[in-house]
């Protein structure tokens, strides 16, 4: 299918053969590239999982290889959202641990023994190698160059956008799923162009493995109605469209109702309606179409499309009374976010807290795909030069996922796979356009170019004015340029922006050295070795999944923010004075509160910078108790000092991060490097907690909730009676004896 | 016994369905008189049910037999679906699970016969969809010589279409039975 028919025509066999080796071996090198361009963070730290997500796929994969599929499928994980516990089986996806469970016994079986870890840590990068061939397939599909598809498999192995997302040890969902979206794709727009049900089962099929991998496979449910959509707007309706498309709804939705975590979603939810709507229009339009055969009449297709529009109103509307009178499950509140970029803040700020839902920045897109940007509408116009059915879905694609990473930062991963095919297009497009347009042969240009860009192909296009040797070495040599300045970029933004596995963080000291700060691994197996196996820690949510995998300890909250009102809970906890505090503490069985606290290193991930959101998220729920308005000052501002408002200085997360932080420092000249402020020489007095731990660094404090006192006392009793006590040492010989003087 | 009954389930499907379409050209010509002229070139003046019997009578005549079988399955899936979606509305959806494996195999199996159905009428009299093929051809005519291999690929074989039924096939019982519980 690579090796099109016009190059063997042209070229003979024995050049196709070559090239068709040629062509692997690129492929393979650019896979190559790939995986070593995603191992910077192996090489500069270690072989760790990254980041907060992955902790808890790997604590899940090492359960499914330890205590097997089944009780993976059925696991109860009573060890996190104390006390309510979680239902994990039917709660994730669970593509990614099982993938890389069958790894790991094909490993074992063929006598290979590797670490569990070692393969969650680089499955990412592996299947980026895998990503970067099916999208030499699917742009393969869009175009007749070679070159195009070649230059598609470089982009989508290199470009940040998805290097972000695929680094090794980034073992999260996305890792396999961008893969398992362009195969998907692939083997859509095969169904479509053979309309053959082997292409259209083998489209749902990938698209179950997708369901099962990813919460984004509802990208893939609602794009590919909308493509068969448009197609039938235009009046492209064909025997090969119904047959791809049903058989990919009907099977597809059977293989996503597989997964217990999807469930009856795709019947219930309007997220999935669209499809369903398809596949009835398209039932409809093909009996249309099955009883034009009987009535000659050259105006049917307007009737049809009469016909269409019309059923696609009355479902329309339809649907809208579905979703109103209730029978139908409302869109979730993340798809709300995406079309009005306000909603999340407003009501639901769970969502909106999280980083990887905001608005993207517009240097975000240079950043993460360098020149592709400005290729990609060029690419997007050649596809309406041509469109055929394959070019529309291109179109489609591009114009929404454009939207959709404009809304959200996560979703640039989407955007990435067609920026890439689109900026191959458009590139192929210019080179075969200035380099082989020759009427005589110019083969030094030639061969520069083919090994620049891996590009051959003899187009018959018209000679014009750009056969000259000039305009042929400026286009090539900016091109070469161009790319060279691509890879570069690219390299770059990998190394210093995407490698970091923020579990261990990096600094150069003054002389260039550079300084490892390991105080998350630190606190929690300080918390490991520490604390008895059933001690419960209570964290912001952001390091639920940490705690549980690598300190092996039940959490109260985590990263699975399935629980709006427990989150809730802790939030309050945390923004309360330590009076009402404790008594929540106490109902949740905590033994210990963990903080971030950047203030002494200036790292400024840490718990104060979040305290908003635990304010804003606690108010939701008890916007009596709790007001963001409290926790500013007068003036509105959001402060740390001297003049911090009283809610703030109360709240026992103040308290918890600024326990004793001014003792570090001569009197009065207590800084906050993250916040810039000075702080009170008075340091907060925690009454209820204890210190427990401390990291080097200071980043992790770790605190024990006090028991009961015995005789008792309230705590601020106790520790004022502590206090005191030390004061009156001196007097407390006269206490006895004045008792046995009387 | 079985034709009987299967030629007794197609017929409703068959009747019912044109009406649809004859109210939505009723309607479609209320709308663009234009369009009105279309359909009524057939047999002028005549009625919509008359046209639908037109169509019926057409059908009855230039189909296949084997192609009639296979209409006859697709009726008989339509009505299995039915029932049991009346029995859903009706007598409630307890054993969801059951219900939607049932209900999503006769429906795929439905779609897939009727994929079956199509490819293998593609490369024969062409009655059915003639006009699609034609228009794929005029599509595929444009984009050059890969293309049209393929699709000259696809029309010939009907042991192919057949393969991919039964490939189709396994996986929908696989996953019904799999979902059934």
């Amino acid at each position: 299918m690579a090796d099109s028919p016009v190059d063997a025509l042209l070229k003979g066999s024995s050049g196709r053969t070559t090239r068709g080796m040629l062509r692997i071996i690129i492929l393979a090198i650019i896979a190559a590239a790939a995986v070593s361009s995603r191992l910077f963070s192996v090489i500069r730290f270690e072989s760790i999982i990254h980041e907060f997500d992955p902790w808890f796929n790997f604590r899940a994969t090492k359960y499914l290889v330890q205590h097997g599929f089944h009780s993976f499928w059925d696991w109860f994980d009573d060890r996190t959202w104390h006390p309510l516990g979680r239902v994990t089986g039917g709660t994730l996806y669970p593509g990614l641990m099982v993938t890389s469970g069958v790894i790991y016994h094909i490993l074992r079986f063929l006598t290979i023994p590797v670490d569990i870890r070692n393969i969650c840590v680089l499955l990412a990068p592996a299947f980026s190698g895998l990503t970067a061939f099916a999208m030499y397939l699917l742009t393969c599909e869009m175009t007749v160059s070679p070159s195009a598809g070649l230059l598609a498999a470089a982009f989508m192995g290199i470009t940040p956008g998805y290097i972000s997302r695929s680094v090794a040890g980034s073992y999260d969902n996305e890792a396999i799923a961008i893969f398992l979206l362009v195969f998907t794709f692939y083997l859509w727009i095969k169904a479509v162009k053979n309309g053959s049900i082997m292409w259209g089962a083998l489209t749902a099929l990938f698209y179950g493995y997708m369901v099962s991998a990813w919460g984004g496979y509802v990208f893939i449910t609602n794009l590919i109605p909308l493509h068969v959509f448009v197609l039938l707007c235009m009046g492209r309706y064909s025997s090969r469209l119904y047959i791809s498309y049903t058989t990919w709804y009907a099977l597809g939705t059977l293989a996503s109702m597989q997964i217990p975590f999807v469930g009856f979603l795709p019947i219930r939810n309007s997220d999935h309606m669209s499809a369903l709507g398809i596949f009835g229009l398209i039932q409809l339009v093909a009996f249309a179409d099955f009883v034009r055969g009987f009535i000659p009449g050259k105006q049917f297709q307007r009737l049809l499309t009469t016909m269409i529009i019309l059923v696609a109103a009355v479902a329309f509307l339809g649907l809208v009374l579905l979703s109103a009178s209730g029978v139908i499950a409302p869109w979730s509140g993340r798809f709300y976010s995406l079309w009005d970029t306000g909603y999340a803040k407003i009501h639901i700020p769970i969502i909106a807290s999280v980083s990887e839902h905001q608005p993207t920045a517009w240097p975000a897109f240079f950043f993460d795909l360098n020149f592709l940007i400005w290729l990609f509408p060029a690419g997007v116009y050649m596809c309406f030069r041509e469109l055929h059915d394959e070019h529309v879905f291109v179109i489609i694609y591009s114009v929404l996922a454009s939207y959709f990473a404009g809304v959200m930062v996560r979703l640039m991963l989407t955007l990435t796979p067609i920026v890439c095919v689109a900026a191959a297009v458009a590139l192929s497009t210019i080179i075969d356009t200035y380099v082989l347009t020759t009427p005589g042969p110019l083969p030094r240009a030639k061969s520069s170019v083919e090994s620049s860009s891996d590009g051959l192909r003899s187009t018959r296009g018209p000679v014009v004015g750009i056969t000259s040797y000039v305009s042929k070495a400026i286009v090539t040599v900016s091109v070469a340029i161009y790319l060279l300045l691509f890879v570069a970029h690219c390299t770059w933004v990998t190394s210093n922006a995407y490698s970091s596995p923020s579990v261990v963080l990096a600094s150069r000291l003054p002389d260039g050295s550079q300084f490892i700060i390991d105080d998350y691994r630190e606190a929690y197996y300080w918390l490991r070795q520490n604390t008895p196996e059933n001690a419960k820690i209570m964290s912001w949510w952001d390091y639920g999944y940490q705690i549980g995998g690598m300190a092996d300890r039940p959490t109260l909250v985590d990263n699975n923010t399935w629980n709006n009102t427990h989150i809730a809970t802790v939030g309050k906890a945390m923004s309360s004075p330590e009076e009402v505090s404790y008594p929540i503490l106490r109902q949740h069985d905590v033994d210990y509160v963990l903080v971030v606290f950047g203030g002494l290193l200036g790292y400024s991930g840490d718990d104060i910078n979040k305290f908003l959101w635990m304010v804003r998220i606690a108010e939701g729920i008890w916007p009596d108790e709790i007001k963001e308005r409290d926790f500013f000052t007068a003036r509105g501002e959001y402060r740390v000092d001297d003049e911090a408002a009283p809610a703030m200085r109360n709240s026992l997360m103040y308290k918890m991060s600024y326990h004793n932080f001014h003792s570090l420092f001569q009197p009065g000249q207590a800084m906050d490097r993250v916040r810039g402020s000075r702080l009170p020489a008075e340091g907060p007095q925690l009454s209820t907690l204890e210190e427990a731990y401390t990291s080097e660094n200071w980043i992790i404090r770790i605190y024990k909730v006090k028991d009961l006192d015995n005789l008792g006392r309230s705590h601020n009793n106790a520790v004022s009676f502590d206090r005191g006590q030390k004061r009156k040492r001196a007097t407390k010989r006269k206490g006895p004896r004045v008792l046995r003087t009387e | 016994m079985p034709s009987k009954r299967s030629t007794a389930a197609a017929s409703p499907a068959a009747s019912s369905s044109p009406s649809t379409t004859t109210a939505t050209t009723t309607t479609a010509a209320a709308s663009t008189p234009k369009l009105s002229s279309g359909p009524k070139t057939l047999s002028t003046n005549s009625s919509a049910f008359e046209i639908a019997q037109h169509v019926w009578q057409q059908y009855l005549t230039s189909t296949p037999q084997r192609t009639k079988m296979l209409d006859a399955f697709m009726g008989f899936l339509a009505l299995i679906g039915a029932v049991q979606f009346l029995y859903c509305v009706l007598a409630g959806n307890y054993p969801f699970n059951a219900f939607l494996s049932g209900f999503s195999a006769s429906v795929g199996q439905f779609v897939l016969t009727a994929s079956l159905r199509m490819q293998t009428t593609n490369g024969g009299s062409g009655s059915g969809s003639g006009s699609a093929s034609s228009g794929k051809a005029a599509g595929k005519g444009k984009s050059g010589g890969k293309f049209m291999n393929e699709s000259g690929e696809e029309g010939i074989s009907h042991e192919r279409a057949f393969a991919d039924f039964v490939f189709g096939s396994l996986i929908l019982h696989f996953f019904c039975i799999n979902f059934i519980n």
